[in-house]
């Protein structure tokens, strides 16, 4: 059958052209998110992940040539000739050959156990490495809260960290918590993923090796908004990152031009869910609005964070992200406009 | 070839033809392992539909980024749907109904041990099945909220509690998976008493076809794995009607437990589901090569052993759970383990093939195919057992791609060649070649089309059950291509259909040996008997009819 034999090649090519995934996606300067490709580490575990995958994939890739070509060999070579029924010498089975086989997967697969233990050992840490940076990571129904217990404040759904502390390389030492159901934190380039579940504390460790912009998703099915549970990880120097910080231990700022839409917020229902620091919002159900003009995003990275999508999300949040727990707030266009220039100011 | 003895039996059918309501409660009411068995792999068959229209539609929906055909509603729904489906509704049918067609009839039995307990297993499936799906009109109770169950096929606790799951979609999904578990139960024990106690005169255990082998093992599977499940689903309807806490973080329960649970049932599982694909190919492989299975004796080996291992890999669901590192290391180490005896697998039959005359019928098609998507199947799985890849690519598209390849390009195809190679002995006709050449290559184009990517898209980051993705994430391409490969599967399956059709019209006659093979059932007429042969068999070798065919060179003289 050659077309099977041709199937069966090109799928081998397939096979082989894999490593030229494995070239870095382009960096964006412009802050866009690139691809959240396993193949572009920018930190440590998730390059010593990468290192012990090719190790399997090499491995697994010669086990699949090998098969493979003795599969079309035998489909080729021993296809029954035009005329010929008589039956084939019968060879009911051999000893050593089977032998062979039994041992040397047997073998192969002590290789694989032995290399994969060292890196599971190496990259599972129980307790945190010495000078790491903690921080809580909490999973909500769709959004991620950022806890950074060492400087104070709450953030949510851009996760900031730096690449140095006093000019040293930095482990990121995450506890893993979840408010509801089961998520999972995610992030390709910068650790393999972590489960985050109710009841139960989990850490997971990054050291970046880059600055940059990384993007992620919650990983494990959580409900029906699980698809735009996104993940940002902003990796900065160490003294924007330390501006940063400094900005968001502040309380939030109180522009007196736009007190009508202040006062509006915080007679609604709004801090029933939503913190402000320095005002009664005090909710912790729902993102933490302190500093919301610092991110990027809203409603955990399903649209970019701009006056307009903002002005929707204010609007009526189903209309962006169906079936997430907040609900329309019923205000009228001006309402919506007071308090969306409102928090526009809280930077 | 040598003529064999047939019961004489086969007049009569056309001359006198029942009505059709007596028809219908000769279906219904019987307890004939045969009429069950096609009872069985239809219904299957039609689950098959039902829940690759599923998926179509899922395809559709991701074909291109921000797509809005689905509301993330209807999309949780679909993939809940499609898994459960497939995994209860179609797999396990169908394999349960060849094992009951053919087990009896490879072991020369008349039927299995408890005929009315098999019907029973058979009627609690399909109203299993169709407690599920009447979810879809049912489930929105007092409190209008969902329809079908969206919580996943695994339904991982808390997601499925009151609190996150209102209305009554998760209970229809328990009922339902509660109530066809009690069926496979019951056919379980059935095949295994069968096996053990009603083997005709000569075949002795190491003379048993390997299909009997593999749905021996495959039905003590079923018996040690299908308890936890059900035992799971009650604590679980006792959490949701009942208040109790189990798998309730906020009442003190333990969502870790669900999956302990869950996963004890759910990887034995994926070996119930995969057994038969073996059996079925160490059937149809000796035969179109023309030649013995090589090393029977490590055959069944292997497969006793997969049962053995297969209990202790659950965990490797749950790697990326936060588990201690020794804990991940060890049950690594188990997975492992399981993939010397499956290669051991794959090697006899290429053994098989090697030397040996092939013709390449539509089921050795089949069964080629499905040996080239199993060996991607299995070593991608090697892969997912090595704990820090799988922490990157765990619930991703590329564990969606891996389990396909075993799932479809493994239990699907060999399925199919199931299906061509007995379908003449089932019905007496014979199906189209030619059109079952057709389906192939479509549907192996197909597949691989669909399939392949998402191994890519995973490893760039996407994870499966997202309903929408960003366009600036690089998956386009490799969603695109998959959504492309589904088309070129439906073509696949429509050419299957119109040849089942046509052939049960107007097929060629088959006569009771067309592939000219070497087990029992082929010694008889088809379709067989009821009472399946006139005598019972005596056999002397793994190949009786081969012994008859070559007297001068028979078997038992090797064995």
């Amino acid at each position: 059958m050659p077309s099977l034999a041709m199937v069966s090649s090109c799928l081998l090519g397939m096979a082989l052209a894999l490593p030229a995934l494995a070239a870095d996606p382009p960096i964006c300067a412009d802050g866009a998110a690139p691809s959240p490709t396993m193949f572009a580490p920018r930190s440590i575990p998730a390059q010593k992940i990468l290192d012990v995958s090719w190790f399997v994939w090499g491995i697994c890739g010669l086990i699949f040539i090998v098969m493979a070509a003795l599969m079309i060999w035998c489909i080729v070579k021993y296809r029954q000739k035009p005329g010929d029924d008589t039956e084939a010498p019968q060879v009911y089975g051999s000893n050593p050959i089977e032998l062979a086989w039994t041992i040397i997967p047997t073998v192969i697969v002590f290789v694989l156990f032995l290399v994969s233990a060292r890196t599971i050992f190496e990259i599972d840490h129980t307790s945190p490495p010495p000078d790491s940076l903690e921080i809580t990571v909490v999973g909500h129904q769709w959004w991620w809260e950022f806890d950074y217990p060492e400087q104070g404040f709450v953030t949510a759904n851009e996760l900031h960290v730096p690449l140095t502390r006093d000019g040293k390389s930095v482990p990121i030492y995450l506890t893993l918590e979840s408010n509801d159901v089961i998520h999972s934190f995610w992030v390709p380039q910068l650790a393999g993923k972590t489960d985050v579940v109710p009841n139960r504390i989990n850490h997971l460790w990054l050291q970046p090796t880059m600055t940059g912009t990384y993007v992620g998703q919650c990983a494990e099915y959580c409900g029906t908004q699980h698809a735009n549970m996104l993940i940002t990880v902003v990796v900065h120097e160490e003294e924007d990152f330390n501006a940063w910080v400094a900005n968001q231990q502040a309380d939030a700022v109180n522009d007196p031009s736009v007190a009508s839409g202040r006062n509006l917020f915080l007679q609604t229902s709004c801090i029933n869910c939503h913190r402000i620091r320095g005002t009664v919002a005090n909710g912790t159900f729902a993102p933490d609005l302190t500093h919301l003009m610092s991110r990027s995003v809203i409603g955990s990275g399903v649209v970019a964070n701009t006056p307009e999508n903002l002005s929707t999300w204010v609007y009526d949040p189903q209309i962006i992200k169906p079936g997430c727990r907040m609900p329309s707030m019923k205000l009228s266009p001006e309402e919506v406009k007071d308090v969306v220039s409102y928090l526009l100011t809280l930077k | 070839m040598t003529t064999l003895p047939q019961p004489g039996h086969a007049d009569g059918q056309g001359a006198f033809r029942a009505p059709f309501l007596s028809r219908m409660h000769e279906w219904i009411a019987t307890a004939d392992h045969k009429k069950l068995g096609v009872m069985y792999v239809t219904t299957g068959l039609i689950f098959f539909l039902i829940g690759g229209l599923e998926a179509t539609m899922m395809r559709w929906q991701l074909a291109v980024p921000g797509n809005t055909i689905l509301s993330p509603e209807d999309f949780n729904r679909l993939f809940t749907m499609h898994g459960t489906t497939m995994v209860f509704l179609v797999g396990m049918p169908i394999l349960l109904g060849v094992a009951n067609y053919f087990v009896p009839l490879q072991i020369g039995a008349r039927d299995l041990a408890f005929p009315r307990l098999n019907a029973f297993g058979f009627w609690l499936f399909l109203f299993g099945g169709l407690l599920l799906y009447f979810s879809y009109f049912g489930a929105q109770g007092l409190y209008g909220m969902g329809s079908a169950p969206d919580v996943g096929w695994f339904a991982y606790a808390p997601l499925t509690e009151r609190t996150y799951s209102r209305g009554h979609s998760t209970d229809y999904w328990i009922l339902g998976l509660l109530v066809s578990s009690f069926g496979s139960i019951a056919t379980g024990i059935n095949l295994i008493t069968t096996i053990l106690t009603m083997r005709c005169r000569g075949m002795t255990l190491m003379k048993m076809p390997l299909l009997v082998w593999l749905m021996l093992i495959d039905a003590i599977l079923i018996m040690i794995a299908m308890p936890p499940l059900a035992a799971a689903q009650v604590m679980l309807l006792f959490d949701r009607l009942m208040g109790a806490h189990f798998f309730d973080p906020q009442g003190g329960g333990s969502a870790v437990l669900w999956q302990n649970l869950f996963w004890f049932f759910g990887h034995p599982e994926v070996y119930i589901l995969i057994l038969p694909a073996f059996a079925y190919v160490s059937e149809i492989i000796p035969v179109f090569c023309r030649k013995v299975i090589f090393g029977y004796p490590l055959m069944v080996a292997a497969t006793v052993s997969i049962g053995f291992i297969s209990l202790g890999v659950w965990v490797h669901h749950m790697f990326a759970l936060g588990l201690s590192p020794m804990v991940n290391t060890i049950f690594m180490g188990s997975t492992f383990l399981i993939a010397i005896p499956t290669g051991i697998k794959m090697f006899n039959w290429v053994g098989t093939m090697f030397g040996g005359k092939i013709r390449f019928d539509t089921p050795m098609l089949f069964s080629t195919g499905f040996l080239a998507m199993f060996l991607i199947g299995g070593l991608t799985g090697v892969m997912l057992a090595t704990v820090p890849f799988d922490w990157q690519v765990s619930d991703s598209y590329f564990v969606v791609g891996h389990f396909h390849y075993v799932l479809f390009g493994g239990l699907v195809f060999s399925i199919f060649a199931a299906i061509y190679y007995w379908f003449p002995k089932v019905t007496g006709k014979m199906l189209s070649e030619k059109l079952g050449k057709c389906q192939f290559w479509l549907l192996f184009i197909g597949f691989n089309l669909t399939f392949g990517p998402m191994h890519v898209s995973g490893m760039l980051g996407m994870p499966r059950r997202i309903y929408t993705y960003h366009a600036d994430r690089g998956w386009e391409l490799w969603n695109m291509l998959s959504s492309i490969g589904v088309l070129i599967q439906i073509a696949g399956v429509l050419f299957f259909a119109w040849n089942v059709f046509r052939s049960l019209r107007s097929g060629k006659d088959a006569g009771a040996d067309p592939w000219d093979a070497w087990t029992l059932e082929w010694s008889t007429t088809s379709p067989p008997p009821e009472y399946n042969f006139e005598e019972e068999p005596v056999v002397h070798s793994r190949r009786p009819l081969w012994d008859l065919k070559h007297p001068e060179d028979p078997d038992w003289k090797y064995e």
